[in-house]
């Protein structure tokens, strides 16, 4: 069993880099979507927002 | 789940049922994770070099997203086969690094990629820095043939397992055969799933960035009246 640790050290740095990289991105993937749904909030508020609001709507629609 | 499967089918045979290579003894089965992490870089880098020309070529954000998603997982699993060399440099060469020309070759290519993902980790995400990403994922990925031809174009210490220099498979035994094909199958399934997820995520960004836009417009034209 010589050389057993360069073994180990080398399964081991893969398996964990490849965990922290999964998490890296479930967890940018929440985020992501945590704004991207307060933004259609902001956004679907804005629409349906009053008078000088619906002048803007169709600003940004053209 | 496919991938999980075979990551534990493949790990079964690196550390039970695979012979233990004469010459090196127990470290030589870095080999069996080592390669299929090179070949995932290698895949990912030239999915960046092909997603680029389409870029160019059609205009299209989805190809520079999927560019952008290869390429972070291509330096992933190429600094992976770095670390895992050098581990396995260290018992046999008596080095943890040395200049080489398959070393050296692959260092570069991690160094090109590094410059292509500090590019776009650092610039705003303009159709110009995805004209740039494209060109710079396209030049770099010139290396791969270089990388992989590196061992037979110059003299080097690597081995040259898969193909010897004689033009035989170098593997003695054909549960070494299988061990790694099996092990290419987990990592190549990992691949796309990871390929997939950082894609998708890429594409959530995008939508972001189209709604941001919106509320932008929306709120700017508010203030004007």
């Amino acid at each position: 069993m010589e050389h057993f640790d360069y073994l180990f050290a080398a399964y081991t740095i893969i398996f964990v880099v490849i965990f922290a990289y999964v998490v890296f991105i479930w967890r940018r993937q929440a985020r992501l979507e945590t704004e991207i749904r307060a933004m259609e909030e902001r956004l679907k508020s804005l629409k349906t927002a009053p008078p000088s609001a619906g002048r803007a709507k169709s600003a940004a629609e053209n | 789940m496919t991938t999980l499967i075979l990551m534990v089918v493949s790990l079964y045979g690196v550390f039970e049922w695979v012979p233990t290579e004469e010459d090196q003894g127990i470290v030589q089965r870095i080999f069996y994770f080592h390669v299929p992490c090179a070949w995932v870089a290698f895949a990912a880098f030239g999915i960046v070099a092909i997603a680029g020309m389409f870029y160019l070529w059609l205009k299209d954000q989805i190809w520079d997203d999927l560019g952008y998603a290869a390429a972070e997982i291509g330096m992933v699993f190429c600094t992976l086969v770095l670390i895992t060399g050098s581990l396995w440099a260290k018992p046999i060469w008596g080095t943890w690094w040395t200049w080489d020309s398959r070393l050296t070759t692959t260092f570069i290519l991690w160094l090109l990629y590094g410059g292509y993902l500090m590019l776009r980790a650092m610039a705003d995400d303009t159709p110009q820095v995805a004209r740039f990403g494209a060109v710079i994922g396209i030049f770099a990925a010139l290396d791969v043939p270089v990388v992989v031809l590196s061992v037979r174009l110059w003299r080097t210490i690597h081995p040259a397992v898969l193909i010897t220099r004689t033009g035989e498979h170098g593997l003695q035994d054909m549960r070494m055969v299988v061990t790694l094909l099996v092990s290419l199958t987990a990592f190549t399934a990992l691949f796309g799933w990871l390929l997939m997820l950082r894609f998708q995520q890429l594409r959530s960004r995008s939508r972001l960035s189209t709604i941001r836009r919106d509320v932008a417009l929306i709120e700017a034209a508010a203030g004007d009246y």
